[in-house]
């Protein structure tokens, strides 16, 4: 990509759908946010800094030469400023899983037999509410009207509503891959020039490329323990063949195997790699040849259905942070609350 | 600059800083003076609904992302719910590097909010152009605080990281346990950072000490009524009432005169806490079940109840480490006595609670236990209750986590309190106590609604959590009606 540069980046910080925990990370940078700061400056972090949307709108378009969105698309206000960041930045980076994928937010896009609202207000143990009162757009106090706005129903992945130029996924994106960002922006300052359009930024391999733990030739399990009821975790071994469910198969690299380093299993918050549409199906599948090696021949559909049903929550676990882009979640009408 | 009641509505300096998602309208009378007040909150997301179905351990590794700012609390508190759900006790290592984690979190929420929201309002002086106000502008000014705070945070989060292989969204606690304990060398490592927190510790109240104590202006706002609020305070407690963060499940409250009201088992929460439902908020409102509900107001008959950081320090008798408990002492002295009610004490309170967690991380990291074989049980669906309450306290006060589950330990039922849901009476009352002392016939200026901003500042409010949603874009706003419905003013933080 070709884009002219300026002697010191303007960078903006928008976000969306988040728990704020990218802002975390990126203060997570410690003594080095002051290294940041010699090339960049900030023109526009809420979280963080004192600064407002007006201050964005105010700017030139294009005038912005980074803007970092965090958080999913979850309401037409998130939509209005992912454009507005658009607008105003020459190069737009979905920053977090949310942005990447929708994100943990995006498990409310399944479909649920109970209401929110029946849930929250009307069901829950500590909540007396004899009268059933729910919380409504509009309530008028001694003829003045209080207004709330009314609930998304469910939260998207930036490239939904906007083009973006670069990605850096992780729920947050870890210390490692915002260095990595760091150094892209320092030789975009230097020489001017980019990776090309629509490239990750993180590792090009799968998890298990750099998650250290050996792997045996076959991996034989016959169905997924908890973490609580294996006896013991060996910390060496590969944990899929402990029995221990892990997406690595499936993940992208780039976290420096941070979970699996501590017994953990991945669950796939870097998203699948590049060649990679779904990351859910993509486990499945890397599930079933890992199985099909094992029993030297091929895996029925009915045998394999039997495992799922042993796996106690596939969708929330193959898609945990990648529902909100997942195929089958096309397959779920909206659902208004 | 002082204005005339007028059917103008401006736009001024945002609020910004805290995490969002809420709305204040203020109603006046026809003196012009402040009638009501609500502070509303207008987001909500219901993890309540979408961990059902889910196997409580996975639980513990998506509630986290309620708040990217205190993950720590919502990875811990369902993990005693779940200890309790398998009816287990986990061993002692696994209990000391759980604790660990929770005061590693509170010393990097509480430096958080104060160096890098609060601390550069009063440091600082007049605004003078957006982009200044903040870490960053305090940087340039007080470099040396600036940096001490910049690293001792980062090494709470260091700590974190080291057990739970992330400090935002952690994902080694599980029932009975931790996934892996830590080495020798990561324990010396723990006990060399922990011990420098505790000389921060001494240096943030030093500077506190020098920016605020020793400022009348500061104190007197501090001291004015527009910012004291009479009600009981919760919160948990250790053995002989001592301040405790993780260990203890007991609750303890106390009435505004400092008198025992009531003291329960977390599992108990239920016989003494109940929330109220306003059409006007998506945020519910606890109160105190035997006192019930009884409308926005404080005082001894109303069950309105605070939670936060000045509010354990009034539950509590004694701090154990000795720096923290002769800070906590002088705090009270110049405050005037136990228990306090200063909505601004809040933010001296904090400073008090990072110099214990930083004493009581060295005596952690010296614990022969603290690093060992023995760091989780082995677990078996037939030990399934099927339900469990953990209470811990957060950054911003107590934190309720409570789950049912069926006999394969996948959650039917969740209900969470949060800290921020447990102040929101609170912050109601605070925000209308505060406006109607700073608009009266109709005369304000910008100063004293920046003021209204404080008292709902000071509780650090974290929406993401209470509402259980993403932190996001919607604003913090304050609309002020006159007596003919007309909205004369108008502030909005549009992010």
């Amino acid at each position: 990509m070709e884009v002219i540069v300026m002697n010191k980046l303007k960078v903006a910080v928008a976000l969306g759908a988040t728990c704020a925990g990218c802002d975390v990370a990126i203060l997570d940078l410690n003594e080095k946010i002051l290294d940041v700061i010699e090339i960049v400056d900030f023109v526009f972090w809420p979280t963080a800094m004192d600064f407002k949307l007006d201050d964005l709108k105010a700017l030139k378009d294009g005038e912005v030469d980074v803007g970092l969105y965090h958080g999913a698309i979850g309401t037409e206000e998130d939509e209005e400023i992912a454009k507005i960041l658009r607008k105003k930045s020459k190069i737009v980076v979905a920053f977090g899983a949310c942005a990447n994928f929708g994100g943990i937010p995006s498990l409310t896009n399944m479909p649920y037999e109970s209401k929110m609202f029946d849930v929250v207000y009307k069901e829950s143990p500590s909540t007396s509410n004899p009268e059933g009162t729910l919380p409504q757009k509009e309530t008028e106090i001694e003829g003045t009207k209080l207004t709330l706005p009314g609930i998304r129903k469910r939260a998207d992945s930036l490239n939904s509503v906007i083009d973006v130029d670069y990605y850096v996924p992780g729920c947050p994106p870890m210390v490692p891959l915002i260095e990595q960002v760091v150094d892209v922006l320092r030789v975009f300052v230097e020489k001017g020039t980019l990776p090309p359009k629509g490239a990750v930024i993180a590792g090009q391999d799968t998890l298990c490329k750099e998650c250290g733990r050996t792997k045996p030739e076959t991996i034989s399990y016959k169905e997924f323990v908890s973490p609580q009821e294996v006896k013991e975790i060996d910390p060496d071994l590969c944990l899929l063949s402990q029995g221990i469910l892990c997406l690595g198969p499936a993940t992208r690299s780039g976290c420096g195997a941070l979970c699996t380093k501590m017994n953990v299993g991945c669950r796939g918050c870097l998203g699948p790699t590049d060649k990679v549409d779904d990351h859910g199906l993509k486990m499945i599948s890397a599930l079933t040849s890992l199985l099909e090696v094992e029993h030297e021949e091929e895996y029925t559909e009915e045998d394999f259905d039997k495992l799922l049903e042993k796996i106690p929550d596939p969708l929330g676990t193959f898609y945990r942070f990648t529902y909100g882009v997942s195929m089958i979640s096309k397959l779920h009408p909206d659902k208004e609350e | 600059m002082n204005q005339e009641l007028n059917p103008n509505i401006v736009t001024i300096e945002p609020v910004t800083r805290l995490e969002g998602l809420a709305k204040i309208t203020v109603l006046l009378n026809d003196e012009g003076n402040v009638k009501d007040a609500f502070y509303q909150v207008v987001e909500l997301r219901g993890f309540e609904r979408f961990v059902q179905g889910r196997p409580i351990e996975e639980v513990l590794r998506i509630t986290p992302r309620i708040c990217g700012v205190c993950p720590i609390p919502h990875h811990l508190a369902p993990a005693i719910a779940a200890d309790r759900i398998y009816g287990v006790d986990p061993p002692k290592t696994a209990k000391l590097l759980r604790e660990m984690m929770a005061l590693g979190h509170i010393v990097h929420s509480h430096i958080l909010h104060f160096y890098a929201f609060a601390l550069p309002d009063f440091a600082l002086g007049e605004k003078k152009e957006p982009g200044t106000h903040n870490i960053i502008g305090l940087a340039k000014t007080f470099p040396d605080v600036a940096k001490a705070a910049i690293k001792a945070r980062g090494d709470a989060q260091k700590i974190q990281a080291m057990i739970g292989a992330k400090a935002t969204h952690p994902v080694t606690v599980i029932p009975g346990g931790i996934s892996k304990g830590v080495t020798k060398e990561d324990t010396e490592k723990m006990l060399e950072m922990s011990n420098n927190i505790v000389e921060f510790g001494k240096l943030g109240l030093k500077v506190f000490e020098d920016l605020v104590v020793k400022n009348k202006d500061q104190m007197a706002l501090i001291n004015s009524d527009a910012y004291k609020m009479d009600t009981y305070y919760m919160s948990i407690v250790g053995p002989k009432n001592t301040l405790d963060f993780y260990n203890s499940q007991t609750v303890r409250v106390i009435d505004s005169k400092g008198k025992e009201f009531a003291k329960f088992e977390s599992d108990k929460y239920l016989d003494y806490i109940d929330e109220h439902v306003e059409p006007w908020s998506y945020l519910k409102f606890p109160y105190l079940k035997q006192i019930g509900w009884k409308g926005l107001v404080d005082g001894p008959n109303s069950g309105v109840f605070r939670v936060n950081a000045l509010a354990r320090l009034n539950v509590v008798d004694k701090i154990e480490t000795p720096l923290a408990q002769e800070a906590m002492e002088n705090m009270y002295d110049v405050l005037g006595g136990k228990p306090a009610h200063h909505t601004l004490g809040f933010n001296w309170a904090r400073l008090v609670e990072i110099l214990y967690c930083g004493e009581k991380m060295v005596e952690l990291a010296q614990d022969p236990d603290f690093y060992g074989p023995k760091f989780r049980e082995q677990l078996s669906k037939d030990m399934i209750t099927g339900e469990g309450v953990g209470a811990i306290e957060a950054p911003r006060g107590t934190l309720y986590h409570h789950y049912k589950t069926d006999k394969e330990g996948k959650v039917t039922k969740a209900n969470i309190i949060v800290a921020t849901t447990n102040n929101n009476a609170a912050i109601c009352l605070s925000v209308k106590k505060a406006a109607q002392e700073m608009i009266k016939k109709g005369q304000y200026n910008d100063d004293g609604l920046n003021k209204i901003e404080m008292a709902f500042r000071a509780y650090d409010p974290c929406l993401a959590c209470a509402t259980h949603a993403m932190v996001g874009q919607m604003p913090l706003k304050v609309e002020i009606y006159d007596s003919k419905k007309n909205k004369i003013r108008e502030l909005t933080r549009k992010l």
